[in-house]
């Protein structure tokens, strides 16, 4: 009898759990049109999607006094883990932050809500450059909402003052002068993409061989590339274990601080740019407090808080006046004209990507 | 209680001081074994620990000491509440697998019952299964599992906590019968149903008898549960929801900002508080000890 | 292996007496066998319901094709996924994770057997401390955990400043299969030491006092008395240290820069990287299979020698 009751209880404490999985979820449906809202208007408590340390706290708490919401705050580690969630109908969120070609995905697969540029009155503000990107080019389903660069972080000490050239990860002669203290990054995009601009090629080919020529490239620089990671790669830059590492510019300058014998350096055969965009899920329970949230962040002063706290380039041309001068004339978070003449995205490549990723794994081991 | 409570009826068999002692040499070449082994786990949180005061933002290299990273901790919100998600579900997976784990280790050692080698196989198989595979069937089967729930009763589901326990736990399970049954094989079943005619009922041979020879197991088993729960990155990062980020879903997200010495702040403080809990524990056991 | 228990001392035990009818035998038998699958009733459920259901899923999308996007379309089920198994690229990857999952699991058991051991010759009350230091290390952050190692064996470690005289000055630690090996054993050593100080706790020491005194070397006895009885545990943990060295992708990409793919990694890449869940779900479905395999076989093969 005793046994039974231990069963029982065993079984209660399961159901418990089980029961603590079923909370007062939305109604699972954006069906409340965007039409319905007003500027600055609200339909509920907003939650947010977004990278770790990507977001000023204290602009939430702005948003959340100046409206009267609760803004619930959850992180993502990759795109790719945002989009199994989103896709798999797993992501009960208002607002994501999709990179660039991620939102193309997005969109091509009918996950994101079209935007009512009404109720978006600051998206006058945003920069030229940043209102017909490839991935979504009129703007119908993104807004910028931080962008930045992919290059080489060099040690001054020993580089020297080299030429700003991908020849740093790829060529013998330069590179392989520094066996063993070179980093690529871990991602079978980015890789494959620095390859290709050393060959002149663009880095959204699909051409096989050029694909198999950049892998060669690759595969040739194993001998003297210390790892391939995408993980604290300024760190090891830091530590003295890499002189030169392949790696996205915000996360360098955040690490270099003052320091003066390490640079970022934006190659001149061509580097990508990227784009992270405020996105309102098609699925969101409370759309119009969505769409006020990427009204916000679209405000000249908060866009400028934002950048002076992430340390990554504004999209929003307005915000210009307020970001802090030392932020605004750093040519590596904001390259000069010519640079950016010469930043290409990296677009969504469909069938291509099996073989990016396989030409890839294959190179580096 | 204490881990490794083995007073009254756990030892039946040698009593406490006839502890046989490997001889000299032996003794002298395992005794040092075990203090490079202890070495070799804590060198990396000796320097963890160390790195928590250093001013420097990148994590390998020292500039001056500060608690600067300790006063970044207090104030972030979002690192304590992923603090807090994580040691709730630690708790809720532990407790629950450590039960279910080793009545099924039981039921698997102690018993035989037709289908029985189907279910050793399906037990093995959480622990075989990469994680990613793993987290992918979870977050498309709690989809569907929802929907179907939404249609049938009503209920409306979402995911967070609960939804991160409860795959906690389908992966804990396995690996606390693993452990478990490694203790009940070769206890001999006898001295249980000895127990039995001694006892008024079999539960309480179990408790007098079974559960305590198996103790270390089981405690060994809670101890690995707590351990994966504490650091399961992807099975979570797919199944939480809103407000349910743990500290190892936090902390992969922050790698490409680049991982800060605040969560070395944050492991020391898990790490201190641990030690403490335990040291609460032996301190409590011995008090019963001697009243 | 019933021999590892002696009945206690206290008291003689009452034979159990057992029903002289047959029918009634087998009653008793039935019941205890029905008992037998109460207890083990609620784990079954449990797996079935949130572990064998969601497997389904991943056995059908092994079947599926990716859209374009790196959607999984649910219909023109085929068998393209696992063709690709046979790609020399897996193969080659397969068989580099069995080779580090190997070594991983050798080494922790030859470390943590005489760690085991230690911990359960000590008084009860040191036991319990020590296996809780054991464990405590790995509370803290994985990821912190692993990196402090990156430092560690590290240009400036102590490790290569040490080893210079041998690997040279341009000698290397890092991002080799070394510091991957060096991860693993770091993050698994634990799940040997458990189940290992499980048995070995239990172990009755008289029996190997009773060998000793019928003039058997300490090697003898050890050989031919402790290390049988302490199999289930040595079983155990190799498993435990096996299967997830084997699966480890963290650890592989951290320490070794991503130049020593293992399977796990290779999983993952597929899921996330390439979208390509039905490869992926196909790879999993293989090394679960493979491992599966190798259970039985070792069982069966174990069975028939005892």
């Amino acid at each position: 009898m005793r046994l039974r009751r231990t069963k029982v209880l065993a079984g209660l404490l399961v159901l418990a759990v089980a029961l603590a999985a079923c909370g007062d979820g939305g109604d699972g449906a954006g069906d409340a049109a965007a039409a319905d809202c007003e500027v600055g208007g609200v339909d509920g408590d907003l939650a947010l999607y977004n990278w770790s340390d990507y977001m000023d706290p204290e602009l939430i708490e702005a948003f959340e006094e100046e409206f009267g919401v609760t803004v619930t705050e959850d992180f993502y580690p990759s795109n790719e883990e945002l989009f199994a969630r989103v896709e798999a109908g797993g992501a009960q969120y208002d607002v994501i932050v999709p990179s660039d070609y991620m939102v193309d995905i997005m969109i091509q697969e009918d996950l994101l809500l079209a935007m009512d540029f009404d109720l978006i009155p600051n998206a006058v503000n945003l920069d030229d450059d940043f209102t017909s990107p490839p991935y979504d080019p009129d703007l119908e389903f993104s807004v910028p909402y931080q962008w930045g660069t992919t290059g080489l972080g060099v040690d001054l000490g020993v580089v020297g003052d080299a030429e700003a050239s991908w020849a740093l990860l790829f060529d013998a002669d330069v590179a392989g002068e520094l066996t063993g203290r070179v980093s690529i990054l871990d991602d079978p995009r980015e890789a494959m993409a620095a390859a290709l601009f050393w060959l002149g090629y663009d880095p959204n080919s699909t051409d096989e061989d050029q694909l198999e020529e950049a892998a060669d490239v690759i595969a040739a620089s194993r001998d003297w590339t210390a790892a391939f990671t995408s993980d604290q790669y300024s760190d090891l830059l830091l530590g003295g274990e890499t002189v030169v590492a392949h790696g996205y510019s915000g996360n360098f300058l955040d690490n270099f601080g003052d320091d003066e014998n390490y640079a970022y350096l934006i190659p001149d055969e061509g580097a990508v740019i990227w784009t992270d965009n405020l996105a309102i899920l098609a699925t969101s329970a409370s759309p119009c407090t969505a769409h006020t949230f990427v009204d916000f962040i679209l405000d000249a002063e908060n866009g400028a808080q934002l950048t002076n706290w992430t340390f990554y380039a504004s999209p929003n041309a307005a915000a210009t006046a307020f970001i802090d001068p030392e932020v605004l004339e750093n040519p590596a978070i904001y390259p000069d004209e010519e640079t950016r003449d010469n930043l290409f995205f990296l677009e969504d490549t469909g069938d291509a990507e099996i073989l990016f990723t396989d030409l890839f794994t294959r190179a580096k081991s | 209680m204490s881990l490794t409570d083995t007073s009254g009826a756990s030892r039946p068999l040698v009593a406490d001081d006839s502890v046989i002692r490997p001889k000299r040499g032996v003794e002298r070449l395992l005794a040092g074994n075990a203090w490079l082994v202890f070495a070799f786990l804590y060198l990396p949180i000796l320097l963890l620990f160390v790195l928590s005061f250093n001013d420097n933002r990148v994590v390998g290299v020292w500039t001056e000491p500060s608690l600067r990273w300790y006063r970044a901790m207090i104030t972030d919100s979002a690192v304590l509440g992923a603090l807090r998600n994580s040691i709730v579900v630690a708790f809720i997976s532990t407790v629950v697998s450590t039960i279910l784990g080793t009545a099924a280790g039981l039921s698997l050692e102690r018993f035989r019952y037709r289908g029985q080698r189907t279910y050793d196989g399906l037990l093995y198989l959480p622990v075989i299964i990469p994680d990613v595979t793993m987290a992918v069937m979870m977050l498309l089967f709690f989809v569907q599992a929802f929907d179907l729930l939404g249609a049938m009763l009503g209920v409306s589901a979402t995911f967070g906590i609960g939804t991160i326990s409860l795959s906690h736990i389908a992966f804990n399970i396995s690996f606390v019968a693993v452990v478990v049954r490694a203790r009940i094989v070769g206890l001999d079943p006898s001295l249980e149903e000895a127990a039995a005619d001694l006892y008024a009922s079999r539960w309480q041979a179990f408790r007098r008898v079974t559960l305590p020879l198996i103790a270390p197991g089981v405690a060994g088993g809670a101890l690995l549960a707590l351990t994966l729960s504490l650091d399961e990155v992807v099975i979570t990062s797919f199944v939480a929801g809103p407000g349910s980020t743990t500290l190892p879903v936090y902390v992969f997200g922050l790698v490409r900002r680049g991982v800060t010495p605040l969560i070395n702040a944050v492991s020391v403080l898990m790490l201190v508080g641990s030690m403490l809990l335990v040291l609460a524990s032996l301190l409590l056991s011995r008090q019963r000890n001697t009243t | 292996m019933a021999a590892t228990v002696d009945p206690p001392r206290t008291q003689t035990p009452t034979p159990a007496s057992a029903p002289d009818e047959p029918g009634l035998e087998r009653a008793a038998e039935q019941a205890e066998s029905r008992r037998g699958f109460l207890i083990g009733l609620p784990s079954l459920l449990y797996l079935v319901v949130l572990f064998a259901l969601p497997l389904v899923i991943v056995v059908v999308y092994s079947f599926a094709t990716r859209s374009r996007t790196g959607r999984t379309i649910l219909a023109d089920w085929n068998l393209s996924s696992y063709a690709r198994l046979f790609d020399p690229l897996v193969l080659e990857i397969g068989l580099r994770s069995l080779w580090l999952a190997l070594l991983t699991t050798v080494i922790s058991l030859v470390v943590g057997y005489p760690f085991a051991y230690y911990l359960a010759t000590r008084s009860p009350r040191v036991r319990g401390v020590l296996l809780v230091l054991v464990m405590i290390p790995f509370w803290s952050n994985f990821l912190i955990r692993t990196y402090a190692w990156r430092v560690i064996l590290g240009r400036d470690g102590p490790f290569v400043r040490f080893l210079e005289p041998i690997l040279g000055t341009e000698g290397q630690l890092l991002f080799t299969p070394f510091a991957v090996v060096v991860g693993l054993v770091y993050g698994y050593l634990p799940f040997m030491i458990l189940p290992l100080y499980a048995t070995l706790e239990r172990l009755d020491f008289s029996l190997v006092e009773a060998a000793r005194d019928l003039h058997a070397t300490g090697w003898q006895a050890f050989w031919r008395v402790t290390w049988p009885l302490s199999r289930p545990g040595v079983v155990a943990g190799s498993i435990l240290v096996f299967i997830p060295s084997f699966g480890a992708y963290v650890t592989p990409e951290i320490l070794g820069g991503g130049r020593t793919t293992m399977i796990g990694s290779y999983v993952v890449r597929q899921f996330l990287s390439a979208r390509d869940w039905p490869f992926g779900s196909a790879l999993s479905v293989a090394i679960l299979a493979v491992m599966l395999v190798a259970a039985v076989v070792y069982f069966r093969t174990r069975d028939r020698e005892a």
